[in-house]
């Protein structure tokens, strides 16, 4: 037994000390000082509530993007023992002592700094040398909006750390593998990059671009598998499965992982409830749920109901009723029944109460044992507070003149008798008799004599009818649709024979009994679609910009100013940096055009080798460029400068590649490779005193004078402020 | 034999069906044949056995090769002329009912009678597909005076039966040349005959040709391109040939004529290039042709594809301002000196005060092409946009509320003598004349543009204040210089804030009347936005100089009726309450679009496509990709495959790979359209997926020699056939009043004639 022990146990430690010192170096830039300042920066102002929200685990909706980032930021919330009372209201607001700022900022600012290595790691998987890799880091480590956005409780640098960690571990897997390496270690940088495209796709909607490119490279390369006759069908087999599983599933996964998370931690009811259906605000602490915990789940002939309707477009509103009546002329010159005014109303309200009756008996109460109401079954339905009844005839409609009236029914001897009966169509039933079910059932109300359909209009009433919501019959609707069906939101059995005690009862507050729990699927496919199909109203910010103007950095984005000094944050990127970026891709398409075309003709100017090299870093940072950059031409969107920044990452590393190929394979005479060495070194040194110079607008601090600004304004469409003392 | 199968009886179903499977069955054993003379000489040895056996009769291969080609010839004409007399009959039945105006005929209809009336208008489409309609209408005697004015409206005695009957036409060469399509990119007769059938009898493609709309026409010169591209492809063996430079050139004219009805036209236009851009590719890769050669190869494409294409494209615009030449409905969209060439415009040979004076009545337009003029109206900035004064917008359209009073800071201008001039510095006030408030800015956030400030009317007669006062500034101006109406450019400057009056471009919602936002922008920078012009000048104290403006280039008007016709189509955003269709929904065929009619007395027709078609072309599409897909990897995979196979392969993944790329690059960039979309926007890429189904099916049929003998697999593929083309005149028959009008009661309705025809709830017939 001992035998089998081999002593000494050792380990051979290989440290890259270059790696560990630029690491060191990506540490000290982004987290030294982030305490400061001691305000609401920025964006930290919008993300700042949801990590409050998370705190006190309250329920809410961002249409912005998926929960991973937001968790990421509130772990650190977590950390720092944050209790979620903070008003994220403006920006520039001081932090009370109870926000720990600096573990709030942390994990972003490290995630920032692990860019930093992260860029020398591709550059060398890629197969260039550890000199150049030096290069792209330092540039990475000298780029100030890079740091900027890394400072402070934002996501970009969360973004930019999970593409870069998918990049590098597809590309080491790619190159074990191709160097016929076989081990378990092989198949978990497989798995790891899956694992950071769904962390990327779970902080931003935009990683999914990325994830789209690396999809392509491993369809690419698993094509050249499939095409590779020495291998037996059985095993191009197993690698086919396995690959898509380890990119395709396995990142679903992920993303339904991080959604379960994020239901988990909000369990309580939150600002956004009222988006949310009934089913879903019944599963969520306080809320709703207080209010329908204990309700009876089966309607029956003398309950009491609000009518919500299920599709919450334009908002979300129940059935409402008002003692006001229809005006008898429309200022369109139509006339009206002037009967009572039914409307659909958006706030919870006495008037929104019905009663649920049998034609065939007076009494508004439930009997013992409930009678209860099921699919097909005719019903009346009655005002709680007016005693009204719910009435649809052939009159045009306020607003939508080609449906019908919907009225409050009251018999003016005008001959125009009630036509109150309604039938009950439950939409999502199972059985032909199912039991209309509170909350549950989703129901269509159809009127007997007209066949119309009760629905909403979409329409608003005017200033008569106090802009609520139209409600309308139609009578060519048939078959589902969201918008025609109603749900039982609030319910209790109706006790009181007097009408009088009635309007008590209904001021009272409800409680009966049910419980419901919707799976974690149907949470999540409603949360989703809710996310994707929010309107968000297209506004201009006062620093958006158009995707046109990130290349040349005409724009800037003002994170912060001190409330009384020169002191200023901005989002300025290093301008020298940006300015060799660009001549980098542009000289990189040029030589990529040039070569592609030249081997057409079969004539070969670099060696093979060095032409799928050039190819693959080509695919990976050209391409990583593109696809963080041109996508956002077509999204209708506010954009900002900092959306730019994945892409401006790619491309720093493509300038490296592109000054080692030149050093390599064009200069070949030593006095041509000297001279470029001295344009690189500086080159290099101009970098570091474009981001010494531009560091006051990155760190805030030390203060400008109010005479050295504008030498900075170095573009006019910069926003910089100037106080003047 | 020939005549007797041109003898159709017009309702004869079942007559066409044996007619069909008789001819199908004598087509299937040809082609046969003909495959098995084509093996016979190449490949020999792959061939299977059965097909080389049939080969007894001792004749030369060649010879028999050229008999049978000349066989196959007289019988895909036949069929040709078969479908072609199919879909004449169905396109041209009840194509004078409804004798009203139909959907968007309001519109493109209108525009012919522009064209016959010669009155300048603007659209957001390139002019040819109106062109075309005006000439049609004009050549069939009608005399564009009816005037269009809503959907419903009856046509009495004026002669539309051109209009519909030449948009009919050009709908009815579709089903013909989807045929040709096939025919070449397969080989196989089956398959093209599947893809013609489809088409005639598709309810959908039947409706949409029958009105006067653009789509028939756009739809016939993107079907012309791809046949003409496909031709082109065929004649790679014999570059430059005079039926090679015939296809190329005809590639050309079909892609010009494409552009120039809908910007639509674009995606064919990639589709082509792609194709072309890949054949180069391979020329270039060609070691065998000298560089040369491929220099030369590539200018022929550069003319034909490029140049003669845009010179075509430009000379449409040029016939069209050359005819539209009076003055009418779209002037306002217009710069002044495009305007001056329109006959009736007040600018047109337009006398006017050559300087701008105090006390003069004006109109300010933006420089900024479609920039609008200056305007203002009795509404008011709702509540939480800025400060709740009077909106000052721009608009595009000429009206009185463009009317500006020129004043001094102080108003003290005596009114008995001869006014002063307005000189580069001085401060100005503008009243508006409608409603006597002056223009005005303030340190409010404009409503769009947030970085700039709200432009509003304040004050009331001659009562406001130091934030009503505007610097003039003549750009490239001096101290002292007049201003020149019409043709200086002004900058107007705000005193109190020092701002500059901008027109940003933008639309404003609802409460603006979607109108273009106004600002006053901080930033000075110089850009056609920020400078204006004095269009109409109106001082009875001063003579009247007739001024002869700068007539603008045709290259300017071509630039500039583009940069307008752009703006315009962006600005087509769903209004409230109305429901864009969204692109997944087309090839489900989850809702029509109703061309005529609501009510159950009144006469229907609703666009919607022959539903067993479209399902049958959505199912062909997921078909097509597994298909692919596998003969993709069997290739890739290197297997050994029969040489049939190796063919089949071959036809799916080339001929098949066009049309699918072509129904990507006609469908897929919808879904970044901001603007509205409509059902009909899906037809072009319908066409592509119905030839696709051709080529999918057909290979799918003959697939079945993989699994039975073949005597049994070619009788399967007959019966299949068959079974098809039943199935689609069935469910034509089914359908057809959709198409042809429909009376009576909805069809939710048992005593309807569609009674129990409504599959989809969303169909609303």
């Amino acid at each position: 037994m001992l035998e089998s022990i081999k002593l000494p146990i050792t380990v051979k430690a290989d440290v890259n000390l270059v790696l560990v010192a630029l690491t060191l170096m990506g540490l000290v830039t982004r987290l030294c000082g982030i305490n400061f300042p001691k305000a609401v920066v920025f964006d930290e102002v919008y993300y700042g509530q949801f990590v409050s929200l998370y705190m006190k685990q309250l329920f809410f909706i961002d249409e912005s993007g998926p929960p991973l980032g937001h968790m990421i930021l509130a772990l650190g919330a977590y950390l720092g023992g944050f209790d979620g009372n903070f008003v994220w209201d403006r920006i520039g607001a001081e932090y009370t002592s109870n926000v720990p700022v600096w573990s709030l900022r942390v994990i972003p600012a490290l995630a920032g700094a692990l860019c930093v290595p992260l860029g020398y790691q591709v550059m060398v998987e890629l197969r260039y040398s550890h000199l150049t890799a030096v290069g792209a880091t330092l540039l990475l480590l000298l780029e100030n909006a890079l740091i900027v956005q890394s400072r402070f409780m934002l996501l970009e640098s969360l973004l930019i750390f999970f593409l870069l960690t998918a990049v590098l571990f597809y590309l080491r897997f790619h190159n074990a593998y191709s160097s016929g390496e076989r081990s378990l270690t092989l198949w978990v940088w497989l798995v790891m990059s899956g694992v950071s495209c769904a962390c990327a796709l779970g902080v931003k909607y935009t990683g999914v671009f990325t994830y789209m490119l690396l999809l392509g490279l491993a369809v690419f390369h698993t094509w050249q598998l499939i095409g590779n006759q020495a291998l037996s069908n059985a095993l191009v087999m197993v690698q086919v499965m396995v690959r898509s599983f380890a990119l395709l599933i396995l990142p679903v996964l992920c993303y339904f992982g991080f959604f379960y998370v994020h239901l988990s931690l909000l369990c309580r009811s939150g600002p956004h409830d009222p988006m949310m259906s009934s089913a879903f605000q019944a599963s969520l602490e306080g809320g709703l749920s207080r209010i329908t915990q204990w309700q009876p789940l089966e309607v029956a002939y003398g309950s009491q109901v609000t009518l919500r309707s299920v599709s919450s477009k334009p908002v979300p509103c129940w059935l409402h009723s008002h003692r006001v009546n229809y005006p008898i002329r429309y200022e369109d010159g139509r006339g009206s029944s002037h009967q009572q005014q039914i409307t659909c109303y958006p706030f919870k309200d006495v008037n929104n109460w019905w009663v649920i009756k049998d034609p065939g008996r007076q009494e508004l109460v439930v009997s013992s044992p409930p009678q209860t109401v099921k699919h097909g079954d005719i019903i009346q339905l009655v005002h709680g507070m007016t005693s009204r009844f719910l009435n649809t005839h052939d009159v045009a409609a306020p607003v939508s003149p080609h449906l019908q009236e919907v009225s409050g029914y009251i018999d003016f001897n005008v001959s125009m008798p009630s036509q109150n009966l309604w039938k009950v169509e439950i939409l999502n039933r199972e059985s032909e008799r199912a039991v209309w079910k509170t909350i549950y059932s989703e129901v269509q109300l159809v009127h007997v004599n007209t066949s119309a359909v009760l629905k909403l209009s979409g329409a608003s009433l005017p200033e008569w009818g106090f802009r609520q919501l139209e409600v309308v019959g139609d009578k060519l609707s048939k078959g589902y649709q969201q918008r025609w069906a109603w749900n039982v939101e609030e319910h209790r059995y109706g006790r009181s024979h007097e009408q009088k005690e009635r309007e008590q009862e209904l001021h009272s507050p409800t409680h009966i009994d049910i419980s419901r729990n919707l799976t974690f699927i149907d949470k999540f496919l409603e949360v989703q679609l809710k996310m994707l199909t929010m309107k968000i109203e297209e506004t201009e910010h006062k620093y958006s910009s158009s995707p046109l103007e990130w290349v040349t950095m005409d724009t800037n984005i003002v994170y912060w100013l001190h409330p009384s000094s020169n002191a200023q944050i901005h989002l300025i990127g290093n301008i020298v940096t940006w300015t060799f970026a660009n001549l980098g891709l542009a000289l990189f398409s040029l030589l990529f055009i040039w070569y592609l075309l030249r081997r057409r003709r079969n004539i070969h100017d670099i060696p093979e080798e060095t032409w799928h090299q050039f190819v693959q870093a080509g695919a990976v940072c050209a391409g990583g460029w593109v696809v963080n950059y041109l996508p956002f031409f077509m999204m209708e969107k506010t954009l900002f400068l900092y959306h730019y920044l994945p892409a401006l990452t790619f491309k720093i590393l493509l300038l490296s590649v592109v000054i080692e190929h030149l050093h390599v394979h064009i200069f070949r005479s030593s006095l041509q490779r000297r001279s470029l060495e001295g344009v690189l070194l500086a080159g290099l040194a101009l970098v570091y005193v474009c981001y010494h110079t531009l560091s006051p607008f990155t760190y805030g601090y030390p203060e400008l004078s109010s005479e050295d600004i504008p030498f900075l304004r170095w573009r006019e469409s910069w926003d910089i402020l100037i106080r003047q003392h | 034999m020939e005549s007797q199968r041109c003898q159709i009886q017009p309702a004869g179903k079942e007559d066409l069906c044996t007619l069909r499977r008789r001819k199908g069955g004598g087509k299937t054993s040809e082609r046969e044949a003909i495959r098995a003379g084509r093996l016979g000489g190449s490949e020999g040895a792959n061939g299977r056995p059965a097909a080389a056996s049939e080969d007894t009769n001792g004749r030369p291969v060649e010879e028999k090769r050229s008999l049978q080609d000349g066989h196959r010839r007289t019988g895909t004409c036949s069929v040709l002329a078969l479908v072609a007399v199919l879909s004449l009959i169905t396109r041209f039945y009840k194509i004078l009912e409804p004798p009203h105006i139909c959907w968007d005929e309001t519109h493109f209809g209108k525009m012919g009678s522009y064209y016959i009336n010669r009155t300048f208008f603007f659209d957001v489409h390139p002019p040819l597909g109106k062109m075309l309609i005006g000439l049609a209408g004009h050549l069939t005697g009608y005399d564009g005076s009816f005037p269009f004015i809503r959907p419903g409206d009856k046509y009495e005695d004026h002669d539309y039966w051109g209009m519909r009957g030449f948009c009919a036409l050009l709908g009815s060469c579709l089903p013909p040349v989807a045929y040709l399509t096939v025919q070449e990119l397969s080989r196989s007769s089956t398959a093209a005959l599947i893809a013609a059938a489809t088409l005639v009898f598709d309810t959908g493609c039947i409706t949409i040709s029958q009105y006067i709309l653009l789509d028939p026409i756009l739809m016939f010169f993107i079907m012309g391109s791809v046949l003409c591209t496909v031709k082109f492809n065929q004649q790679r063996h014999r570059p430059f040939s005079a039926p090679w430079w015939l296809w190329l050139v005809l590639t050309g004219v079909n892609l010009a004529g494409a552009l120039g009805v809908k910007f639509v036209g674009l995606f064919v236009i990639m589709l082509v290039g792609l194709n072309t851009a890949w054949d180069l590719w391979r020329l270039l890769g060609d070691l065998d042709l000298p560089l040369a050669e491929f220099w030369k190869h590539l200018s022929a494409r550069v003319f034909g594809l490029i140049l003669l294409p845009l010179t075509l494209y430009i000379m449409i615009f040029a016939v069209h301002f050359v005819v539209l030449k009076k003055s009418g409905p779209g002037d306002g969209f217009f710069s002044s000196a495009f305007q001056s060439r329109l006959i009736g415009n007040n600018l047109h040979n337009a006398s006017m005060p050559e300087y701008l004076a105090y006390g003069s009545t004006v109109t300010v337009k933006n420089i900024r092409i479609a920039g609008g003029y200056l305007h203002s109206h009795w509404h008011l900035y709702p509540e939480g946009v800025g400060a709740r004064q009077q909106q000052v917008t721009g608009y595009l359209h000429k009206d009185y509320n463009n009317l500006w009073l020129v004043q001094r800071p102080n108003n003290s201008e005596d009114l008995s003598r001869t006014p002063d001039l307005v000189r580069h510095g001085d401060v100005i006030r503008l009243e508006h004349k409608e409603t006597t408030r002056f223009l005005h800015s303030h340190l409010h956030k404009a409503p769009l543009t947030k970085k700039h400030l709200q432009v509003t009317g304040y004050g009331i007669n001659g009562t406001g204040d130091p934030n009503d006062l505007w610097q003039v500034e003549v750009c490239g101006g001096r101290q002292g210089d007049p201003v020149k109406v019409l043709r200086s450019k002004v900058r107007f400057l705000h005193r109190a804030t020092g701002c500059v009056l901008y027109s940003t471009g933008k639309t404003l919602p609802k409460w603006g009347w979607e109108q273009v936002e106004v600002t006053c922008s901080p930033y000075l920078k110089e850009t056609p936005n920020s400078q204006w012009n004095i269009e109409d000048h109106i001082n009875h104290k001063l003579p009247n100089i007739s001024l002869s403006l700068l007539k603008p280039s045709f290259l300017e008007i071509l630039v500039e009726s583009h940069i307008v016709m752009i703006r315009g189509n962006s600005g087509l955003k769903p209004k409230d309450h109305e429901s864009s269709s969204k692109p997944w929904h087309w090839p489900v065929n989850y809702q029509g679009l109703r061309f005529s009619g609501v009510n159950e007395t009144e006469y229907r027709v609703y666009l919607l496509g022959n539903p067993v078609i479209w399902w049958l072309n959505l199912l062909s599409i997921g078909l097509y990709l597994l298909m692919a897909t596998t003969a993709a990897v069997l290739l890739q995979r290197g297997v050994q495959l029969g040489g049939r196979s190796q063919e089949r392969c071959q036809v799916l993944l080339d001929g098949g790979g066009l049309l699918f790329l072509g129904w990507l690059l006609h469908y897929l960039p919808f879904y970044t359209m901001g603007r509205i979309l409509y059902y009909h926007h899906y037809f072009p890429a319908m066409l592509f997926s119905s030839m696709l189904t051709g080529i999918t099916l057909d290979i799918l049929l003959q697939c079945g020699d993989l699994l039975f003998p073949l005597a049994v697999a070619r009788h399967l593929h007959r019966v299949a056939q068959g079974l098809l083309l039943a199935a689609f005149i069935y469910s034509f028959y089914l359908f057809h009043p959709l198409s042809y009008g429909m009376r009576g009661p909805l069809a939710h309705d048992p005593a309807s004639a569609m009674a129990g025809l409504r599959w989809m709830e969303s169909w609303e017939f």
